[in-house]
């Protein structure tokens, strides 16, 4: 999988900013809508990516920014709230998952976790060590990085370009924290295949974080 | 000796549980030669990391 050109870095436009410090007696009950209001299309993007489903992913968001407002008093700032926010459509998101078990619909995915596999096969040789051209290097300030609004861009991006199930299995590992073999039984898939799935969204989120925003920084200078 | 496209699965795998005693030594030894892999093995612990913080991020200082 290669990261679409069109959004390489510097090609993103800017984020909507959200003030970062808010005065906690600046805070009003409009304020607090608004700001909650703000994080919603992020809430939603993440909850449409677990769930694959729109209608499901709008209750989710919806449960969630009610359950907020409710507490609000409790939250000093904007940090504490998003996270929360974050916390609940997880909760929300799991329940579901585990409610819904293994109807996935995958026939039409197959052939896009063909495409990254043959994407992955022509990084090697044909003795299957790295071709000099496609060898990996090392990523260069990742936590210079995760501070960078346009990093997390390129990240959804390449969350988004994902197969459908190799997303849903990775976000399942790595952003819910559930255990392979949980993953395994929840969505009906072999020990073998929710490693292999799990390999094939590593290998290709790597190679498209690397052309989006690691190996754009080297060629730059 | 491991290949580098059977490294990079052990490497995926060692992520989701404890390697084999077996599995691990021959891991070693192929890292300790190819510096392609070592840095496929340092991208994807970021990638672990970059996705550790994606849920709790915040655009400012906590
Ligand atoms: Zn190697």
């Amino acid at each position: 999988m290669s990261f679409p050109a069109m959004l390489k870095k510097g090609a993103l436009p800017p984020l909507l900013s959200v003030p970062n410090r808010i005065h906690p007696h600046a805070m009003t009950a409009i304020s607090y809508t608004e700001l909650i209001s703000g994080f919603r299309p992020q809430l939603l993007k993440f909850a449409r990516l677990q769930l694959q489903d729109d209608a499901a992913a709008e209750d989710a968001v919806q449960e969630a920014i009610e359950a907020a407002l409710k507490g609000i008093e409790r939250f000093a700032g904007r940090s504490a709230l998003k996270t929360w926010l974050f916390t609940i459509v997880r909760h929300k998101v799991i329940d579901f998952l585990r409610e819904r078990g293994r109807t996935v619909q995958v026939s039409s995915l197959e052939r896009d976790e063909a495409d990254m596999d043959e994407a992955f096969d022509a990084l090697f040789r044909e003795n299957e060590h790295w071709s000099p051209v496609s060898r990996p290097r090392p990523w260069g300030n990742p936590e210079e990085a995760l501070e960078q609004q346009q990093f997390w861009q390129v990240f959804e991006i390449c969350l988004e370009v994902l197969p459908a199930r190799t997303a849903r299995v990775f976000m399942m590992r790595e952003f819910l924290g559930l255990e392979t073999d949980e993953i395994c039984t929840t969505l009906d898939l072999s020990t073998g295949n929710c490693n292999v799935i799990l390999h094939r969204a590593r290998a290709g989120l790597r190679q498209c974080l690397s052309e989006g925003w690691f190996g754009a920084e080297a060629a730059r200078c | 000796m491991l290949t580098c496209k059977h490294t990079t699965r052990l490497l995926s795998e060692a992520l989701d549980r404890p390697l084999g005693k077996r599995e691990y030594l021959a891991l070693r030894l192929h890292l300790l030669f190819c510096r392609g892999c070592r840095a496929f093995r340092q991208n994807i612990y970021v990638l672990r990391k970059v996705s550790r913080s994606f849920m709790g991020r915040d655009d400012g200082p906590n």
